[in-house]
């Protein structure tokens, strides 16, 4: 049943300050809406409980890419094509760029925000495992101020973040130390348009005189959350890579990742695939440390 | 701003339509889509899914494809809208139009004002695109007859007669 617009309440303040001031009079009554491509869903469904929502799509002060010799911070109201036509955020930070050209189809990432993604914290979110790999932090505001905080650990459990009740993100932070390392990114499902990922796989890594000195692994759609694979990281970290410690590391991987059934794929599958992905990306970063 | 408990008050919301502008009376959280469809009388964006998955709601806000179906009317204030109603100069066709018609772009026409505003944004950003841009392009707008491949034929002439028409 579709929800009636008569008892939806919305308004559109011209400024951050006053959304925030807004949020802050009654906690966790009002209902950020962005680029819609999650609410408008949600309320096309009859799902959509809260009644009173406030607009942010296009306030200025979300809007902003700024290229800083140590980060580049995003407001968490670009959206997807922002960041996929961005030159910079393309070359040092593919894995993000990619996964934003198969999130939704055009008209999604016209209106979709990389914010809006974050909160609404979707385990199979395709943008989120690059973030993770990443170490991007989070600018959270509120009328009470501003704090930053790592992006691994924002979520907490499905659907459950860090994110208080009169808070907005205002921005993701990225910094800029990743430029030696091979940048991994794939999506396993029924297309790349649209289709939700099955699974999902953002990794980066660096191998020097033929040993790990650095790797992270996340990935999408196989746990509560949007995951980091620690355990898999220190497996392989200090290590040479062959084709012993890629078979441990699938196994560790597919250990780790906690999937589900669901109407996408199933758990077992999953497990599966998170192992094949880790082994591929192992096999890239061999092959990387041959060209070096 | 309005202010109640339980209900919208609806708000007068101007938009520009076809390069004509318009003032509606409408609950901030209707959707363009319908504004278009009823209050505006432009039937051509359709509802597919009404989710966003499907694309035949496709208009260009601020030249920008979106899905109308996801829209609260009142983040159209002050927006330019297209619809395919606009794509048109009177009875002269776009030369997307024309190629669509004459490679049979279009069977039950659900999708193809969709098709048209997607391939019309494409090409405002990539004037000659390559296939997989095509593809790409109008991979958010389904069509459940042609199998796409005239589709992609019909952007990829249009592409071609409007470069050949520049130089």
């Amino acid at each position: 049943m579709r929800s009636d617009p008569r008892d939806y309440e919305l308004v559109a303040p011209s400024s951050l300050q006053a959304v925030v001031a807004l949020l802050a009079s009654n906690p966790g009554k009002w209902l950020p809406i962005a680029g819609g491509t999650d609410v408008m869903v949600q309320y096309a469904a009859g799902k959509l409980p809260a009644c009173k929502l406030v607009s942010i799509w296009n306030l200025p002060e979300l809007r902003r890419i700024e290229v800083l010799p140590g980060e580049i911070y995003v407001g968490a109201g670009c959206t997807y094509t922002n960041i996929r036509e961005h030159e910079i955020l393309v070359r040092e930070f593919p894995v993000l760029a990619s996964s934003a050209r198969w999130t939704g189809g055009v008209a999604n990432q016209n209106r979709g925000t990389l914010g809006g993604n974050i909160v609404n914290a979707s385990p199979a979110a395709d943008s989120l495992p690059a973030l993770l790999a990443y170490d991007a932090e989070l600018v959270l505001v509120s009328a009470r101020g501003e704090r930053r905080l790592s992006y691994t650990g924002f979520h907490l459990d499905y659907k459950k973040t860090q994110l208080a009740p009169d808070e907005l993100i205002q921005a993701v932070c990225l910094p800029r130390r990743f430029s030696g390392y091979v940048h991994h990114v794939r999506k396993v499902g029924a297309r790349n348009a649209q289709a939700i990922s099955k699974v999902c796989i953002a990794a980066l890594g660096r191998v020097t005189d033929s040993t790990v000195d650095d790797v992270r692994i996340a990935f999408g759609s196989v746990a509560p959350i949007p995951l980091r694979l620690h355990e898999t990281e220190s497996l392989l970290k200090g290590k040479s890579i062959d084709e012993s410690l890629i078979g441990l590391a699938m196994k560790a991987a597919a250990a780790e990742v906690r999937p589900i059934d669901d109407i996408r794929s199933t758990a077992k599958y999953r497990a599966a695939v998170a192992g094949n992905l880790v082994a591929e990306f192992l096999n890239l970063l061999i092959a990387d440390g041959k060209r070096a | 701003m309005t202010m109640s408990t339980h209900h919208g008050f609806k708000s007068e919301i101007s938009l520009t339509v076809n390069g004509r502008r318009k003032t509606v009376l409408a609950f901030p959280m209707e959707r363009l889509l319908d504004v278009l469809r009823q209050q505006l009388g432009l039937t051509g964006a359709k509802e597919g899914c009404g989710e966003g998955e499907c694309g035949s709601c496709s208009v260009l806000m601020n030249g920008a494809l979106v899905n109308s179906c996801l829209v609260p009317v009142l983040q159209a204030e002050g927006a330019s809208i297209v619809t395919i109603e606009g794509v048109a100069a009177g009875l002269q066709l776009s030369a997307l139009q024309e190629a669509f018609l004459e490679c049979n772009g279009a069977q039950c026409g659900i999708c193809t004002p969709g098709m048209i505003l997607a391939a019309s944004h494409l090409l405002s950003k990539k004037p000659t695109p390559a296939l997989a841009e095509i593809q790409e392009g109008l991979s958010g707008n389904l069509c459940r007859c042609t199998g796409y491949v005239q589709i992609f034929d019909a952007v990829a002439k249009a592409a071609r007669c409007a470069t050949a028409k520049m130089s």
